[in-house]
């Protein structure tokens, strides 16, 4: 690979040099679908309080990778398996929403159980893998064509189940007891939309990382429900903030030595911060 | 087995490291506190991260991080706790500076960073030299003897915040030391058990002992006493399956004791002695 590719003072032709490259291409085609995906259902998971399940799915990335290449799989499989399958543990052995005492203890050793597993994956396989941290911490570099259709397919897959959804997911989330007796399914919404989140992360923690979902999933959706309580105008919001901060953090990661996932997080953290200080303005 | 200095040094270090988990534990998940422990553990790793960018020794980086941390989550919440949206994006954030210092130590390294890192994240109690395993047993055994000391304030102010301040007990202030001595466990263990498998010694047998009995004393000695068994055991077994990461087999007993005691409990369903901590665990 050439030297460190350096900003010009032309403007345009830094953003023509950003499209250059193929692999620059599908990293901001898979950062757009990516942050169109976890906008959305990062708007549900701020609303239902599921910060901590969501940070629990995007670890089980983790041995997902690592297992994937110790059977000799592609690793965004290993992702999509192990994600799905931390849902449903949590949402079988969990159950509900909220801060429960019970749920929280289930979710932290969900979590632990899958990172121990995918330490052990990782000493059996030294080799395969140059070392945790690409995975832990994600790496724009060395996106395939074929997995930028995957991500594509899965997006298209969740946002239609999360459409059909919308209306009593938004009930079930705001008001659970009074959803019930109105005779919303509750508990098959819990686990369905837990399969979605997980679905959802798995796709994002290919470009930011396991760690590092988070500042696309929760940032975003945080922020814009500081600013709006109106549902479609907060989804609109969040998908906005989740698109300006990966391609920002995708633009400048271009042009610098160091890793997206530091300017990810540092820029959902700046607009999670802003959005904060309006919102106290306005109340 | 007890021939070897390395292994005596792992079963000191052990032993005390988890009894101060397990009982610290089970106030963690009374306190729904799981997620902000976990935020503490996954920072102890950039703290270990930074102090070896700054080239002073871990330990310091580790505590100086985790406790700063620490007051500032109960600084921000009512009560003395932080909302999950606040932890997760501020958090995040702090994992990605760590990964910029993980970039920053690799280019000025030259690629030593490697086995820190996975030390970190992973923890290699074997590694351990006789001070710093009689350290670590002392820091762990101060942070015990402190919970067990604050025991009855600290169970009151976490069942009925408004009665113990009614009571005199200074419940803001009770909450903030109790996080200070999470940090301290936190930071001290990471070296053991790693950042990122912490939660499970600290989650798990809490999740047990709660699911077993509803006594808080009986509780916080069986989350102890499990802590400390999941620990032996996994020391144990590592020692005997050479591939079996110890830092997995540790965690991998805490989450089967925790497994088991959920069954146990649900089958010993109608004991009205469980109604207190798992009410409105499950519906």
């Amino acid at each position: 690979m050439s030297a460190t590719p350096t900003l010009s003072p032309n403007p345009i032709a830094d953003l023509r040099q950003l499209f250059t490259f193929p692999f620059m291409v599908n990293a901001l085609a898979a950062g757009t679908i990516v942050a169109v995906l976890a906008g959305i259902v990062g708007w549900y998971v701020v609303l239902r309080r599921q910060t901590f399940a969501s940070h629990t799915l995007s670890v089980m990335a983790f041995p997902g990778a690592t297992g994937a290449a110790l059977a000799g799989l592609p690793a965004a499989l290993g992702y999509y398996v192990a994600c799905t399958v931390g849902a449903v543990a949590i949402g079988r052995f969990g159950g509900g929403t909220a801060r429960r005492q019970g749920e929280s203890a289930v979710i932290g050793t969900v979590q632990t159980v899958g990172l121990a597993a995918g330490f052990l994956f990782l000493s059996l396989n030294q080799a395969v893998l140059g070392g945790p941290e690409t995975l832990l911490f994600g790496t724009f570099l060395g996106i395939t064509r074929g997995q930028v259709i995957v991500l594509l397919l899965v997006a298209i897959g969740a946002l239609i189940t999360l459409t059909a959804l919308a209306r009593p997911l938004v009930f079930a989330s705001v008001d659970r007891e009074v959803a019930r007796a109105g005779g919303v399914p509750v508990a098959a919404l819990d686990a369905l939309f837990l399969i979605v989140l997980g679905l959802a992360i798995a796709a994002t923690s290919q470009l930011t990382g396991a760690l590092l979902v988070f500042a696309l999933l929760v940032a975003p959706a945080a922020a814009a429900q500081q600013l709006t309580l109106r549902p479609v105008a907060g989804l609109v919001l969040s998908v906005a903030f989740a698109l300006l901060t990966i391609w920002l953090a995708l633009a400048i990661a271009y042009f610098s030595i160091y890793p997206v996932g530091f300017y990810v997080t540092t820029i959902g953290f700046v607009i999670y911060l802003l959005a904060r200080l309006a919102g106290a303005k306005r109340r | 087995m007890f021939a070897h200095e390395f292994v005596r040094n792992a079963w000191l270090a052990g032993t005390f490291v988890a009894l101060a988990c397990g009982t610290i534990g089970w106030f963690v998940v009374a306190r729904a506190q799981v997620f902000a422990g976990d935020a503490l553990s996954h920072v102890a790793f950039v703290g270990a991260i930074a102090a070896a960018a700054a080239g002073v020794d871990e330990r310091v980086g580790i505590f100086a991080l985790t406790l700063a941390l620490a007051l500032a989550m109960g600084g921000l919440g009512r009560r003395a706790r932080a909302d999950d949206v606040t932890i997760g994006i501020t958090f995040a954030w702090i994992l990605g500076i760590g990964v910029l210092l993980l970039a920053v130590l690799a280019t000025s390294a030259g690629g030593a960073s490697g086995i820190t890192t996975a030390n970190a994240l992973f923890g290699s109690i074997y590694s351990l030299s006789a001070s710093a395993a009689v350290l670590a047993a002392a820091v762990a055994l101060a942070a015990t003897a402190f919970v067990v000391a604050v025991a009855r304030p600290l169970l009151l102010s976490t069942l009925d915040a408004e009665l113990a301040t009614i009571r005199g007990i200074p419940v803001r202030g009770l909450g903030l030391a109790f996080l200070a001595a999470l940090a301290v466990v936190s930071a001290e263990s990471t070296q053991a058990v790693g950042a990122l498998l912490l939660l499970g010694l600290i989650a798990a047998p809490g999740g047990a002992a709660a699911s077993l009995t509803a006594r808080p004393y009986r509780g916080v000695a069986l989350s102890g006493a499990i802590a400390v068994g999941a620990m032996w055991g996994g020391l144990a077994l590592s020692y005997a399956i050479a591939s079996l990461p110890a830092s997995t087999a540790v965690i991998g007993l805490a989450a089967s004791a925790y497994a088991g005691a959920g069954i146990w409990s649900r089958l010993a369903r109608r004991r009205p002695s469980d109604a207190l901590l798992s009410a409105g665990a499950r519906e």
